[in-house]
């Protein structure tokens, strides 16, 4: 009985850190940067569910769609402000490493100031909907929603990227981004094109993380971002569909954890990213080669 | 092409001695101006913090300054060498100063476990170093060893309190890890350490034994955390593992030295006594702007002067003498 709970209950909230973890490895891929800003972005974006809800009274479902312009604009301005200094550096993933390690301190003291350190949440009603019946258990509505908006989100960037055209362009960046240029692709915008949409798909799980984690506030970042490192390292860097898979793997992990040793759950995470990091590096999927 | 033997030899005697002179004012500066401080400042504990983060600047930089591995997890070593020298203390009743030396032994140990996090590199050691003293904060405040580390309810040192001691040892700690940095940087084993930051293949082409000069490096470094952390929870008295494992020791740690800029002797002491000295004065009252100035500093710092504020300095310095040689 609580097998098939941790089980169904993980690949619920798997999705949902599909989701979360995703745009982590996106702003990775074209330029290598390591935003260790990733949790803040995801705070963010529930710090806007949270306005969206109380004051225009617009249900988090619709703020999944609102935010999602704003943070890729916002990404690709950033990304075009220092790009080119990063790329200018000997060690680029270092430097982009510390780099947002500063940016993360600044959102973090910023929403402190603005939206005060103590934690809001949104009431379940938000989301007009009843638990999920399964095997006779009941699964809250929360869970269920997230992985049922996290699905279509997903698809809609997994289309993006193997079937468009831009989606191509994209993946010529990364895979070489002067033979890329060679070929006619402006290299720049379309590596900042790709950042924002990282971004975008973090604040859309920040919506949800304000139900998933019980709340939102200023300090939430790092421990996210830690986690969503953790589950990209584990389903290789670079390589999206790994993330998913990964997601969902950390997802019934997590949850076993939760139900048969609940003390311990926390370092699931940690014991993940330090294991994968030392046994296969490249991670699950890995198929480029490379030495984390 | 000279060997870093060679290297070595051709030093005279005379460079020697005067080699000598400036690692003792960067080591005698700071120890006497923490010694006179106490006696225009009366805030004992708050010098004690300082002096702490000034260990723990130096700490960075042995790491960081040197072999380019960014500690992002030292707090880990902190955390274990308050807990290490707290509980040797409470079960065993070693005398205080005893027992931060076995807590500057139990960092270095855990460093040691953590050898295999250097298989990694760059960021990624930097975030497996992070992972790895989350890890260890979770099963150090775990409920369920509540009966070896009290769990989540912290250690009571308050019978071992001692005002002037704990003082004192945070400064003789200043001077271990200024002597240290200053050590590593001008010995063969800092000449060796800045040839693998540079360029490790050529280094170990050349006959470097890269991985135990960096594990020599690393465990100094821990092993200064881990002092640091005893002296810590010896001031404090009473702490909760979340004091002593907390993820905001590195990050202020990594921005002092790099804020001072790293590799060098003078760099994180500067930079740790003006920030520490900034976070005095607003961080405590308002925390949140002092992180806005922090974090603000670390992207300034990575986009226009990397090299710190000694970099800086040697950067308007060149400027200038430049200048004067052209208008001779």
């Amino acid at each position: 009985m609580l097998f098939e709970y941790a089980i169904v209950g993980g690949v619920l909230l798997g999705i949902f850190y599909a989701l979360l973890s995703v745009g982590l490895n996106v702003v990775f891929g074209a330029q290598k940067i390591i935003n260790l800003a990733h949790g803040d972005i995801i705070m963010l974006g529930g710090y806007a569910a949270w306005e969206l809800y109380q004051t225009y009274k617009i249900s988090p479902i619709i703020s999944t769609i609102i935010v999602v312009p704003i943070t890729v604009v916002l990404g690709y301005i950033l990304n075009r402000l220092i790009a080119p200094r990063l790329a200018k550096a000997s060690d680029p993933e270092m430097l982009s490493l510390i780099l947002f390690f500063g940016l993360s301190e600044v959102i973090e003291a910023l929403s402190s100031l603005v939206f005060g350190n103590a934690e809001r949440s949104l009431p379940v009603s938000s989301i007009p909907t009843a638990p999920l019946k399964l095997f006779g258990q009941a699964y809250p509505a929360d869970w269920w929603v997230s992985a049922l908006v996290a699905i279509p989100l997903l698809a809609i960037f997994l289309l993006f990227l193997y079937r468009s055209s831009v989606g191509l362009q994209v993946r010529a960046v990364i895979s070489d981004s002067v033979e890329a240029a060679v070929a006619g692709i402006n290299a720049r915008r379309v590596s900042g094109l790709y950042f924002g949409i990282g971004f975008a798909l973090a604040a859309c799980a920040g919506v949800w993380g304000v139900f998933i984690f019980g709340g939102v506030s200023p300090t939430e970042g790092p421990a996210i971002t830690v986690t969503a490192f953790a589950i990209i390292v584990f389903g290789s860097l670079g390589n999206p569909i790994g993330t998913l898979v990964a997601g969902i793997i950390f997802g019934i992990f997590y949850q076993l954890a939760q139900v048969y040793i609940p003390s311990w759950s926390n370092l699931v995470p940690y014991a993940l990213v330090i294991a994968t990091m030392l046994t296969r590096p490249q991670g699950l999927f890995g198929r480029r080669q490379r030495v984390a | 092409m000279p060997s870093i033997t060679e290297i070595d030899t051709i030093q005279s005697t005379d460079s020697k001695m005067k080699k000598l002179v400036g690692p003792a004012i960067a080591t005698l500066v700071p120890v006497i101006g923490f010694a006179l401080a106490i006696h225009v400042y009366s805030n004992e504990l708050l010098l004690t913090y300082m002096a702490i983060y000034v260990a723990l600047a130096q700490g960075v930089n042995i790491m960081y300054g040197f072999t380019g591995y960014l500690p992002f997890g030292y707090f880990g070593f902190f955390g274990i060498g308050a807990y290490v020298s707290g509980l040797v203390m409470l079960d065993y009743n070693f005398p205080p100063v005893l027992a931060v030396v076995i807590g500057g032994v139990g960092g270095a140990l855990v460093g040691a476990i953590l050898l295999p996090l250097f298989r990694l590199r760059g960021a990624y050691f930097a975030i497996g170093t992070l992972a790895a003293s989350e890890a260890i904060y979770t099963i150090v405040a775990n409920p369920s060893l509540q009966s070896v580390t009290n769990g989540p309810y912290g250690l009571n040192l308050a019978n071992y309190y001692s005002s002037g001691m704990a003082y004192g040892s945070a400064i003789a700690l200043v001077a271990i890890s200024i002597i240290a940095v200053s050590y590593v940087r001008g010995s063969r084993f800092g000449l060796t350490l800045k040839a693998i930051r540079d360029d490790p293949y050529s280094a170990s082409m050349a006959g470097v034994n890269v991985p135990r000069q960096r594990f020599y490096a690393w465990l100094i470094s821990a092993a200064i955390a881990g002092m640091a952390g005893s002296i810590f929870g010896w001031a404090t008295s009473v702490f909760y593992p979340q004091a002593v494992f907390d993820s905001s020791l590195s990050v202020l740690a990594i921005v002092f030295a790099l804020f001072g800029g790293v590799g060098s002797v003078w760099g994180p002491t500067i930079g740790a006594i003006l920030l520490y000295s900034v976070y005095n004065a607003i961080g405590i009252s308002n925390p949140q702007y002092f992180q806005l100035i922090y974090g603000a500093v670390i992207v300034l710092l990575v986009l226009f002067a990397p090299r710190g504020l000694l970099g800086f300095w040697n950067f308007i310095a060149q400027k200038l003498s430049s200048k004067r040689k052209k208008n001779d």
